[in-house]
């Protein structure tokens, strides 16, 4: 496999233009007869699934949910960013584009991240154009916020729905091709393989949930927007039916898998409560403007917080970050947290928690304007667990969040697979080791909207592959292979359930590759993780049959290929032999605790392509090479 | 706690159906009602019995996905609060608790407490979206809203379509999501251009799918998660009124 990034020459600024203007084009007569599979319908492939359609190809659109609506985009809160310099000050594409690269610690691809930079303004005004409601001022125009990781405001949003706002304008115009019959939608409908014929993707392998029919589709080619693999974890925010079932199956058929161990994890979650928990919740990151983190200075205090003096109290990010202080970055303020913990000084059931204390600010600012900025959160965090957050401080611990990695694709969003793109969540290309507040919303609506409908059409015009054609003997091999991993799963009938093996996998990836990482835990979790998966194909019980509608099963697959992924997931990490963003190896710090990122020798994207079962994947490097930005150290004291 | 619960168990859309009781033990005031069924599910599966269907997807509230008529009301009767939010800390030791999928004409039930809303995306995609193609919109800021339109506007949009609306109704009516879509969007200058047409084509279609008509009683807002208004069918029927002065068809 030769990885070539096909990043367009010339300088940085003018790189997608140019691009633009040398792809070929598919005349608008020919578009019908080519016909496209989207796989996923979040914000990028709803976007990408109607704007397709629009052009005028034939557009099939599949998703596990119940209703395209539901995906998982939705439970974003806090906003998206976009270069508009609404607000006068001094934000452009350049300095959205910097903010980017340096907040995934130079290990993002240079011109994806521009470009990315660049259709951030175009965003905005597709989703105002499509009645999504961001807020507004008084006189009419659109307002921004700031978030972590930058200077300037420029993040709009919809109250604490903006997720949900993106979406829905996704949808209505996904609707909108579904009613026009340019895109036929297929929910409840899960892919469990890509098919390739003669190295090109040319359709998939589905099972319609409702019916347990397996079934074909073929397409000229196969897009892939299925988000990110954090349940690998089992406890994330996360919904519960996001999985990497898709990507690690496109894996299997030769679409390399890049920079798995770029995991965020965010450090304001509401705390487990017990081993019955299901997800984790969210708190948002604007939490942090008015509270203030601390934990008790003395190892295992069982005082109530109101009772710990302040002088007994450890504001750490204040403490160890003084310029940044409670706002520090993710990937930051959770370690910091860990270390409090690690030391035996977290609060709460199992000591894994800290204090987020608002007292100071409602002292200064009153309940009443506390209530106005945050209600909605302090309700969220009330019903959940029960604690009035006005008169006791919340607790907090981070969790998994979002994943960075993922299929690798080049320039055009290409997967090393031709005809198979992947979008959004699912692809690696934009947020390098760790990804700044309100981009995930940004990358997957440029990816569906603005990029994709484009590098599409260069696909089908310049390569002139002769049509799919179902009676393919890789359409039938696909489909046996899936209808026998079924049957495998139903008949083995053993003792433990789904959930326990995913339970026990999530907490073997949280402990040995999870905020830190050392080559022994590594090591620990990839001799563990292949006698898990053992056990699991021989002692799994899954009920039911295959001809009714089966969670069990369903969950059944998704939990085979985590146990598989999670070992590439643990060796990423330990050949990457650095510290850098979501990534931290504890062998590779500072001398006062911080990330130690090694540029000369690991300035690059690991992409792992499959050998077969059982054989260990290969490591291809793409180098990162950075025309525009110089490489520094992130510093945030 | 130890609780009984009372389930509708259907294994799918061609059986009949029957309500079963199943004890639920050793439950824990933090956990949300979702996860107190899926201790129960561990259970039956540790038994050899087929789990209790039911959906969920993000558990916090915002997917829509979760859909149980609790006790006979539609998410379980806490306030603005969908049932995986609900927590087990609302309910009483020895409680027997009925736990019943959607029921309407309208929802199909597929398996379980599982039913088929695909009717709420058809009335969608008969109507309930601005049709811009991507690309060539004007700049963002090109066209100032005012701030009470736009927060009216969200306050409608706000709407998951999660169907509780409609499982609370005794006519078993969509008026309160259709009502949510049409006034986002006629309340925002770009929706304007197509509001007659809008509300026409999505009512048309809501009747199609088989949904009584609104009498008004207001159970649908009173169980609305997002606590969507009544005022916005109020707007909608406002809407509806102009659409057929101007005889649109």
């Amino acid at each position: 496999m030769i990885l070539d990034s096909k990043i367009p020459s010339g300088p940085l600024a003018q790189k997608w233009e140019k691009h633009k203007f040398d792809m070929k084009l598919v005349n608008p007569a020919n578009k019908r007869k080519f016909e496209v599979i989207v796989v996923g319908s979040g914000l990028a492939g709803a976007s990408a699934a109607a704007t397709m359609a629009e052009l005028g190809y034939q557009v099939k659109c599949f998703c596990f949910q119940d209703s395209p609506r539901r995906a998982h985009s939705i439970a974003a809160q806090g906003g998206i960013n976009a270069a508009k310099n609404y607000q006068n000050d001094g934000d452009s594409v350049h300095r959205l584009f910097y903010d980017t690269i340096k907040g995934g610690d130079f290990r993002a691809r240079e011109a994806n991240v521009y470009r990315l930079a660049q259709v951030s303004v175009n965003i905005i005004d597709q989703c105002v154009a499509q009645g999504v409601p961001f807020a507004r001022e008084y006189g009419g125009l659109l307002t921004n916020r700031s978030f972590g990781g930058a200077q300037v405001s420029r993040t709009f949003y919809a109250r604490g729905q903006t997720g949900q706002q993106l979406l829905l304008g996704a949808y209505q115009a996904l609707s909108r091709q579904i009613g026009n019959g340019n895109v036929k939608m297929y929910p409840r409908t899960e892919m469990l393989d890509v098919v390739v014929v003669d190295g090109h993707a040319k359709g998939i392998v589905v099972r319609d949930l409702v019916t347990g029919e397996i079934s074909a589709h073929a397409g000229d080619a196969v897009v892939l927007a299925t988000g990110g693999y954090g349940n690998v974890f089992y406890l994330s925010t996360n919904a519960r039916g996001c999985n990497v079932t898709a990507t690690w199956r496109a894996y299997k058929k030769g679409a390399a898998f890049a920079n798995p161990c770029y995991t965020q994890i965010h450090p304001t979650c509401i705390p487990v409560s017990g081993d019955h928990q299901s997800k984790l919740t969210l708190m948002s990151e604007s939490l942090r403007n008015d509270g203030r983190v601390w934990a008790p200075k003395k190892k295992g205090d069982t005082r109530r917080p109101d009772q710990i003096p302040e002088d007994e109290r450890d504001y750490f990010l204040e403490r160890k970050y003084p310029s940044f202080g409670n706002l520090a970055p993710r990937d930051i303020s959770s370690r910091a947290a860990k270390e409090a913990c690690d030391e035996g000084r977290g609060v709460g059931p199992g000591g894994l928690g800290v204090y987020l204390d608002f007292a100071d600010a409602i002292k200064r600012l009153g309940e009443e304007t506390v209530r106005e900025r945050y209600g909605n959160l302090f309700q969220m965090y009330e019903k959940i667990t029960g604690e009035d957050a006005y008169k006791t401080p919340m607790r907090i611990y981070p969790a998994v969040h979002y994943t960075m990695g993922g299929t690798w694709v080049d320039y055009n969003l290409m997967s090393s697979v031709p005809g198979l793109f992947v979008i959004g969540e699912a692809n690696f290309s934009d947020h390098g080791a760790n990804r700044l507040g309100a981009s995930a919303l940004m990358q997957g609506l440029a990816d569906g909207y603005f990029i994709l409908p484009y590098t599409i059409g260069n696909y089908f015009a310049s390569e002139k592959q002769p049509k799919p054609n179902l009676a393919h003997p890789e359409f039938k091999k696909a489909l046996e292979s899936v209808e026998a991993m079924t049957k495998r799963l139903l008949s083995i009938n053993g003792k433990r359930s789904v959930t326990s093996f995913h339970r026990e996998l999530g907490k073997l990836i949280w402990d040995k590759c999870g905020m830190a990482r050392t080559q022994q835990s590594l090591k620990e979790a990839l001799a563990r993780i292949p006698e898990l998966r053992a056990e699991f194909w021989k002692n799994v019980k899954v009920t039911g049959d295959n001809s009714n509608l089966n969670q069990d099963l369903e969950a059944a697959g998704r939990v085979a290929d985590f146990l598989e992924f999670g070992e590439l997931l643990c060796l990423d990490a330990l050949t990457r032999e650095e510290s850098c963003g979501g990534h931290f190896r504890v062998e590779h710090q500072q001398p006062d605790g911080e990330a130690k990122r090694d540029d000369e020798h690991f300035s690059f994207v690991s992409a792992w392509e499959y050998q077969g079962p059982g054989k260990t994947p290969l490591l291809h490097k793409e180098p990162l090479v950075y025309e525009e930005v110089h490489m520094s150290t992130r510093s945030y004291k | 706690m130890n609780l009984t619960l009372r389930v509708w168990r259907q294994k799918n859309a061609g059986d009949p159906g029957r309500m079963v009781e199943y004890p639920a033990t050793g439950i824990i005031p933090d956990m949300s009602f979702l996860e107190m069924l899926d201790v129960v599910n561990e259970g039956l599966i540790a038994k050899g019995e087929e789990p209790i269907a039911f959906d969920s997807d993000c558990r916090e509230g915002i997917c829509g996905t979760c859909s149980l008529v609790i006790n006979g009301i539609a998410h379980g009767g806490q306030r603005g609060t969908t049932c995986c939010q609900l927590h087990m800390r609302f309910f009483k030791d020895g409680d027997v608790i009925t736990i019943e999928p959607w029921r309407a004409k309208g929802f199909p039930v597929l398996r379980d407490l599982v039913t088929d809303r695909g009717a709420f995306d058809r009335i969608v995609q008969s109507g309930g979206f601005i049709s811009v193609n991507t690309g060539g919109t004007p700049d963002a800021n090109a066209l100032p809203v005012s701030k009470v339109d736009s927060d009216r506007a969200m306050d409608a949009a706000a709407c998951i379509g999660c169907g509780a609306c409609v499982a609370a109704c005794k006519n078993a009516s969509a008026m309160l999501f259709v009502a949510a879509k049409v006034s986002h969007l006629a309340q925002l200058p770009q929706g304007k251009v197509e509001r007659t047409q809008r509300v026409t084509n999505m009512v048309k279609q809501m009747d199609v799918e088989g949904f009584g008509n609104c009498t008004v009683t207001g159970s649908c807002e009173a169980v609305c998660p997002k606590e969507i208004s009544l005022d916005f069918i109020a707007q909608m029927n406002r809407e509806y009124g102009r659409a057929i002065l101007k005889g649109t068809k």
